[in-house]
């Protein structure tokens, strides 16, 4: 029983969406190279940066989630709606508590409270954005791209 | 212990301290108590190099979503897309998280770790069934 990926998916949207992501990685170093030599302004205009363009990958997937439910795809109409949700709704999931983590280092910034001594807290987090990041880069090739 | 410590606390050897300085890998002494820990790590790329490997990653996305529409055979789509997702997953954890910079042992780590996680994904596939093997 059906919808099936050929039916439902938008690879060029969803392409944009991965490249976003992509970006918010080199925001992230961006933001960890700017700590380490002590450069607060940058820290934050890379942190938001970062903070925003993984919102905006969010707001794309729950777009996403939206339409396929319009077409008829739930978790358990059949297997496919089942894994796809799963995969990418965990994914979602891990993306938001990253922007979650990111939001409060910002906050932490503003404050004037991160600075190159504990550096180590933006790089760990970063750690986290990147891990991220590379488990989309699997999702979308083996999810989207590879089809049966 | 800091980080920059535990990324030094393997002391190298008088030969592998010679090689390094031959390859440009700075060993900065860090006094910890009455030992002195010895920083393997490697300078991090700067800001620009990480724009490239960015610009990088966008492009090798491209050619994924090119290939997508390329009229092939699905054996050949799945190595072409397979190699590439390999490359980018490659590039982000190599320089982004730092590996290909810091001590070795991160990335025994990380790919020992990687390597358990298929090895199990691929034995549950083929308990279950699933034609793998």
């Amino acid at each position: 029983m059906g919808p099936y990926p050929d039916e439902l998916y938008d690879i060029p949207f969803t392409s944009v969406s991965s490249f976003v992501l992509l970006m918010s990685s080199v925001s992230m170093v961006l933001a960890l190279a700017a700590i380490q030599r002590g450069d607060q302004r940058g820290l934050r205009i890379w942190l938001m940066a970062t903070a925003l363009l993984g919102i905006t990958f969010l707001s794309g997937q729950a777009f996403e989630f939206t339409e396929f439910y319009r077409e008829g795809l739930t978790l358990d109409t059949n297997l496919f709606g089942t894994t796809f949700f799963v995969l990418t709704g965990f994914h979602g999931a891990h993306v938001t508590v990253g922007v979650l983590i990111l939001l409060s280092l910002f906050a932490v910034a503003l404050r004037g409270r991160l600075t190159q001594a504990n550096s180590l807290n933006v790089e760990i987090a970063g750690l986290y954005w990147h891990f991220v990041d590379i488990v989309w880069i699997v999702i979308f090739t083996l999810v989207y791209l590879i089809q049966p | 212990m800091t980080l920059a410590e535990f990324r030094g606390i393997k002391k190298p050897k008088r030969d592998e301290q010679t090689d390094a300085a031959h390859v440009g890998e700075t060993h900065t002494p860090v006094q910890h108590g009455h030992e002195v820990v010895v920083s393997r790590e490697r300078p991090h790329p700067g800001p620009w190099e990480y724009i490239q490997i960015g610009l990088a990653l966008g492009f090798v996305t491209a050619i994924e979503v090119g290939v997508y529409y390329l009229d092939v055979p699905q054996g050949v789509l799945i190595a072409i897309l397979g190699v590439l997702s390999t490359i980018k997953f490659s590039m982000v954890a190599m320089w982004f998280m730092h590996l290909k910079f810091d001590s070795q042992l991160f990335s025994v780590f990380f790919v020992g770790g990687l390597a358990l996680a298929m090895t199990l994904f691929v034995v549950v596939l083929a308990t279950l069934g699933a034609g793998l093997i």
